[in-house]
């Protein structure tokens, strides 16, 4: 309603302002969470399994956080049933791109009943965004963001570019590295 | 002859030992307990050149090993000294800190006097009787090395660090002078020894029947006032604004390498002086309560010793606990602090110290 300087101002009581008991009652939480979590540290290090955990750290890269099953991570091509890819290279993945980071070359496929296979399908992941937008354009479910990956760093921009037989080779996110809620 | 010369030399070594040690093991405490504090792990990664064998994982784990690396790449790194600073100044600055926090603890004594090969003995280096005002003296002095540093640096940033950093221990040293006031007037004595000894009431000597006579029971006021003041002192946070490194960095901005580790360990060697004090002024020293030995035997000296040891590890603890609970005041709002505070209220604990020992006596 208000939200001029002075109604901001708090109105500290003469209890508040002597300042020396709020840091008294400061002291006492934070001694508290000091007490709570090295007895729990000390139960953990004594093999108490029940104990709670002392610290809420994730000890990366031992131990990883729990993905969310929605998380859009790095891309991987899904096959058919004889190993090859399910694209038909239709290109909707290459016009959807805003980061223009997908680079398709069609080819004939053996079969005749599937009319297109890409030659080469390339993604630069130094520019691609993370939108998701190629996965939604599909219409062949042959892309997903899916492989729970996230450690794609590299030194050089080549590294960066991923060929169709990289891509072909992810896997998707085993279930245990997902969050299961 | 001999054995005064053994008790000096055993005094110095356990001393400073004692100070340099515990002073390198709360660089690791900071860390450490600040993170169990923030429901954190802490550094846990450092071993010794990838040499991880499976005998030394625990050390690991703990991340004990973190205080060697730190002295190591202090001691590795360069060394560079500002083209427009005063050489022979920039260099003095860190010794000169760094000497006046390490002396000040030859003054406490870690135990009562003992009786050795027929010559009186205590746990201290220097027991002298003006042991209060000269720790006094030199902690004052430590300002020197601060100054020093910000004025020789030429750089305006450690200049004003060098500036909030006296103004901020004038404040300081008025108030816990005029707090100590309080106790000398209760014990009676300058000597810090004589002081404990006065504190250590005997068993049909204490306060309403069971409590002891220490200084934070006779002296609640004069203990809090002298806390906050020393921890003023100490140039930690919550009065760190000398240092201030979210705003100007402060005096040891143009320091690298072991002479920034100097002024480091300074704030933690203040630290312990600080702990020191409070625990043999007003922790009852080496004191046990309700324990009141014979005479001093070998085992009762080095259980005073510990004692006193644990009291200071405590001190230290709280002063950690204190540093990662409180933000940082302001410039202003330290001075207000210091001068409108913390010396009227400790001017007010000396009259209301008279009065009480008026009406006790009479």
């Amino acid at each position: 309603m208000n939200s001029s300087p002075e109604h901001n101002k708090r109105d500290y009581g003469l209890w508040q302002r002597t300042y020396v008991p709020e840091v008294f009652g400061g002291l006492a939480i934070t001694a508290r969470h000091f007490f709570v979590n090295l007895k729990n540290h000390i139960r953990r290090l004594i093999g108490r399994k029940d104990a709670a955990p002392g610290a809420v750290t994730f000890q990366y890269p031992e131990q990883r956080r729990p993905l969310a099953p929605r998380l859009r991570s790095l891309h991987r091509l899904t096959k058919r049933e004889d190993g090859s890819p399910r694209c038909v290279a239709c290109m909707m993945c290459e016009t959807i791109c805003p980061a223009r980071c997908i680079y398709i070359v069609a080819t004939e496929h053996p079969d005749p009943n599937i009319e297109k296979m890409p030659e080469q399908f390339t993604i630069d992941l130094g520019r691609c965004v993370f939108c998701g937008y190629c996965v939604e354009a599909c219409p062949e479910d042959a892309i997903r963001m899916d492989t729970g990956i996230l450690e794609f760093a590299s030194y050089t921009r080549e590294n960066m570019i991923y060929t169709i037989d990289q891509l072909l080779s992810h896997e998707t996110a085993k279930p245990d590295a997902q969050d299961t809620q | 002859m001999i054995i005064d010369i053994a008790c000096a030399v055993f005094n110095v070594l356990f001393t400073g030992l004692f100070v340099l040690g515990l002073a390198g093991l709360l660089t690791w405490v900071e860390r450490k307990q600040s993170a169990v504090m923030q429901d954190r792990i802490g550094a846990n990664r450092a071993d010794l050149f990838g040499w991880d064998p499976k005998f030394l994982r625990p050390i690991r784990r703990l991340g004990l090993f973190h205080p060697i690396a730190d002295g190591l790449k202090m001691i590795l790194k360069e060394d560079h000294v500002p083209p427009n600073a005063n050489k022979a100044l920039f260099n003095l600055a860190p010794f000169v800190s760094i000497f006046f926090a390490l002396i000040a603890f030859a003054a406490i004594p870690f135990s009562d006097r003992f009786v050795v090969g027929g010559h009186e003995a205590a746990i201290q280096v220097a027991p002298m009787n003006v042991g209060v005002l000269y720790i006094f003296a030199v902690l004052s002095m430590g300002i020197y090395g601060v100054f020093l540093a910000g004025y020789a640096s030429k750089n305006n940033w450690a200049f004003l660090g060098g500036i909030r950093a006296s103004a901020l221990m004038l404040s300081a040293e008025i108030a816990i002078g005029v707090s100590i006031i309080g106790v000398i007037m209760t014990y009676g004595s300058l000597e810090i020894g004589e002081i404990v000894r006065a504190q250590q009431s005997s068993p049909d000597d204490l306060l309403l029947g069971f409590l002891p006579k220490w200084g934070i029971i006779m002296q609640p006021l004069g203990f809090i006032i002298f806390l906050a003041a020393g921890i003023a002192a100490t140039k930690r946070i919550p009065f760190d604004m000398p240092e201030g490194e979210s705003e100007i960095i402060g005096y040891f901005v143009e320091y690298s390498g072991m002479k920034f580790g100097m002024f480091m360990m300074t704030d933690f060697v203040e630290t312990i002086v600080i702990a020191g004090l409070t625990a043999a002024l007003f922790l009852g020293g080496w004191h046990i309560p309700y324990f009141y030995p014979e005479q001093a035997t070998a085992a009762v000296v080095i259980l005073q010793a510990l004692v006193f040891i644990l009291k200071v590890a405590f001190m230290c603890w709280f002063m950690i606990l204190v540093r990662w609970t409180l933000p940082r005041f302001r410039y202003d709002q330290a001075m207000r602090f210091g001068w409108m505070a913390l010396l009227p209220l400790a001017l007010v604990n000396i009259v209301l110290t008279g009065i009480m020992k008026v009406l006790v006596s009479g």
